[in-house]
């Protein structure tokens, strides 16, 4: 091997691994209100640099600032709160019932519940979500069944809407617009932006808003999503969840480390915006932004939701493996619960004591429903096993073709 | 020797080469750093360092065009795919390119590339943790594929298949990483210390590719299987006490249709087995490359024993998976007939 040049590959690392004590103090997350809010039907061209600033409206006393304060009347502020909490605490059960072995997996969002829920929470009941297994709080947002649409699928038992036959965690409803979640990643992105094109040919006002993860964005899928958007000016929000972690990865694997993921959308000409994705008034604000230029056909916006992944990548990880246990806590941007709480009592709008009652009520809501669920069994019980088996063979196909239907005699079950 | 589970043994493969050839260099998505999220690359980024171990993109595609763009420029690339069921976003770079390189430019240009994947289900992975696609790779001229079903087998061709000079697509049986699989998810796990085939020499050997092995002598029919399926033949025969010939192909192309055919032309019945769908899955072209060599010494037809024609579901795993039942009626039919 030569030693004629200094020429090596450059392998980015983590900030903090094992054993080192984190410090995000080199990060650049500016002030609270300080990025301007520009004209819905500004020209990408013109705002670039929000690709590189970070949006933020709550500072780290809960105070509101700037022109991208949405505004929120405190009914709505109060609904992210609870929706948020409720994903909070039924994250929270599912892991330790998947501890207990009840089901085969299971993937929190702690400290990313904003990003789901606020993104949601301003768009239109008509337009089309499409997730990564990490927006479980879009799917409450959108008024999911906790028990039927949600437990009973992590169970796979008899009420379980898709009858068995996908992982925990990977929920579908063509009802509440949210999109069938798939395993390969970011398959999706460019899939949102075809729906969102549909809407257009057909004139219609909904438009599709898609979650993408940090790492995800490597993918060739990611790129296709952009170059569609951008030609076609499809009616579509895309928002990129940089939680900094892909697994065991950083956010510099993926090409975090000179640039943003924002930043991305300028070179397909696509406005990009980057925003505290543990700020619910930011997010909120920066979805509504980009759902009023998509609805005023101006096209695509790309979002980066900057936020940090508080648990493992799911039960299957042990993050201690790869970053310091304690890194969670040196977050600079805080947690979204805590923070819109913070800023519903500053408003008076809101008391510690309110919120400990509601802490409560939606624990006590997570528990009832879990009885329920738990009462039903689960796949460790051998005869309940199988009591899909008559769907195995069902929904491969819209009318199943002979071959299956011999193929399900033989199974005979 | 020493006793080694099947990630060790293909971590200690790995380990070797790197040792041996400074042109071997391994990357994928969390293989660096971490070593890989079944460990199968722990601690050779620490031992090798950061230029010859280290994480890529979460980009498939990308893994194996620049592998192969690498193995243009004299290098020698392991990559890892995290699952089987991931593959399919690299399978242009793989079956328009990595596959066709040398035959496009004359031999001119070849890429030594291996791609290294688990595989297989029966670890309640659902629909994109679980799937078998090496049937779709065997349909792709330029590549050779392998998959092992034990820790011995599985450093000896792992070394054979980064030393090949023609791209070897590698899967690695998950199911099989921790133990043997009698396919019985009740019963507890054992490990490969119960196997013989858990010993493992800790240095360098290895062992040719395109040799299938006779994993069990028998003379009442030949059961044709790979990977976890193995295991679960065994069982299944051992439990009936039928004499079955049992072989493992261990590589399925270039297939070792010798072996096979000397098998058959003595037992005069073939049952072939594997955890994939069965439409157009490999158990096709051992049936038909079986009775092309086999037809006038065959007393009954070839019985296929597959996953079914179906996506692999989550709750109805076991359902699915063809277990010792399936391949027992497979059996007796077979050994019913003609
Ligand atoms: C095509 C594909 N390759 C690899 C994987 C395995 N995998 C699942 S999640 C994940 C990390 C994704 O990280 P990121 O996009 O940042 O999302 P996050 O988990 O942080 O929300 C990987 C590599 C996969 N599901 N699909
Ligand atoms: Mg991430």
């Amino acid at each position: 091997m030569g030693n004629r040049t200094k020429n090596r590959l450059h392998i980015p690392d983590a900030p903090f691994r094992p054993g080192d004590k984190p410090d995000f103090s080199h990060l650049d997350i500016g002030v609270a209100g300080s990025v301007e809010r520009p004209p819905c039907n500004s020209k990408p061209m013109e705002i670039r640099d929000l690709a590189y600033n970070l949006v933020r409206v709550l500072d780290d006393d809960g105070v509101a600032h700037g022109d991208w304060n949405p505004n929120l009347n405190p009914d709505v502020l109060r609904e992210g709160l609870r929706t948020m909490l409720l994903t909070r605490k039924y994250d929270e059960r599912m892991f330790r019932m998947q501890r207990q072995a009840k089901m085969s997996f299971y993937l929190k969002c702690t400290g990313e519940e904003a990003v789901a829920v606020a993104s949601t929470m301003a768009l239109q009941p008509a337009d089309m979500l499409f997730p990564t297994y990490r927006q479980q709080g879009a799917f409450i947002a959108r008024g999911a069944d906790l028990f039927q649409e949600m437990m009973c699928q992590v169970m796979n038992n008899e009420l379980d809407p898709m009858q068995g036959k996908q992982l925990p965690i990977k929920y579908s409803s063509a009802e509440k617009g949210f999109f069938s979640i798939s395993g390969p990643l970011t398959t999706h992105f460019p899939q949102a932006v075809g729906w969102a094109m549909a809407a257009a040919y057909k004139g219609e006002d909904d438009i599709a808003l898609a979650w993408t993860g940090d790492g995800s964005t490597a993918e060739g899928d990611f790129h296709y999503a952009l170059q569609f958007a951008a030609t076609y000016r499809a009616p579509c929000i895309l928002t990129v969840v940089n939680n900094q972690w892909a697994i065991s990865s950083p956010q510099t694997i993926a090409g975090g480390e000179n640039t943003t993921f924002a930043a991305r959308g300028i070179g397909y000409g696509l406005p990009a915006l980057r925003v505290d994705g543990n700020d619910f008034l930011a997010v909120y604000a920066a979805t509504q932004w980009a759902a009023e230029r998509a609805r005023a056909g101006l096209g695509s916006t790309l979002i980066e939701l900057y936020t940090y992944r508080v648990e493992g990548h799911s039960t299957s990880d042990d993050p201690t493996g790869y970053r310091p246990r304690n890194e969670p806590e040196f977050w600079p941007l805080g947690d979204p619960i805590e923070r819109l709480k913070d800023h519903l009592i500053q408003l008076g709008e809101w008391s510690q004591q309110q919120h400990d009652e509601l802490a409560q009520e939606l624990e006590d809501y997570v528990t009832e429903c879990w009885k329920k669920v738990d009462a039903m069994g689960n796949i460790n019980d051998p005869e309940y096993a199988h009591i899909h088996s008559a769907a195995l063979f069902e929904q491969v196909y819209k009318e199943m073709p002979p071959h299956l239907r011999k193929q399900r005699q033989q199974l005979g079950r | 020797m020493a006793q080694m589970n099947m990630i060790q043994a293909l971590n200690s493969a790995q380990d070797n080469l790197l040792a041996k050839d400074p042109n071997v260099i391994i990357f994928g998505e969390d293989v660096g750093y971490f070593g890989g999220v079944f460990r199968v690359t722990a601690g050779l980024q620490e031992k090798y360092g950061k230029q010859r171990v280290f994480d890529s993109p979460i980009s498939e595609g990308g893994i194996i065009a620049t592998a192969l763009g690498m193995g243009v420029n004299g290098l020698r690339p392991v990559v890892e795919i995290q699952f089987s069921d991931y593959i399919y976003p690299a399978f242009d770079q793989i079956a328009s390119e990595l596959a066709k390189l040398r035959y496009r430019s004359n031999g001119m240009f070849s890429a030594p590339v291996t791609i290294r994947t688990p595989c297989g289900g029966g670890i309640r992975g659902g629909q994109t943790h679980s799937q078998s696609p090496e049937a779709i790779f065997t349909h792709v001229a330029g590549l050779k594929v392998v998959m092992p079903s034990n820790p011995y087998d599985a450093k000896g061709l792992l070394i054979a298949a980064i030393e090949d000079d023609d791209p070897v697509v590698f899967f690695e049986p998950k199911r099989l990483y921790n133990g043997p699989f009698d396919g019985d998810p009740h019963q507890a796990a054992i490990g490969w210390n119960t196997h013989p085939k858990g010993e493992v020499p800790e240095d360098y050997y290895s062992l040719e590719i395109g040799k299938a092995e006779v994993v069990r002598p028998g003379n009442a029919l030949t059961i044709v299987t790979y990977g976890t399926m193995v295991h679960v033949a065994e069982a299944a025969v051992k439990a009936a006490g039928i004499d079955a010939e049992i072989i493992d192909l261990r590589t399925l192309l270039p297939l070792d249709i010798d072996t096979i055919a000397e098998s058959v032309n003595k037992t005069g019945r073939c049952v072939v087995v594997h955890e994939a769908t069965r439409t157009s899955g490999f158990g096709a072209e051992l049936s038909a490359q079986i009775q092309e060599s086999c037809f006038w010494r065959l007393e009954a037809p070839i019985e296929r024993v597959t996953g079914w024609d179906t996506p692999y579901p989550h709750a109805m795993e076991w359902d699915y998976f063809p277990g010792q039942q399936r391949i027992l009626d497979a059996v007796n039919k077979t050994l019913q007939g003609g």
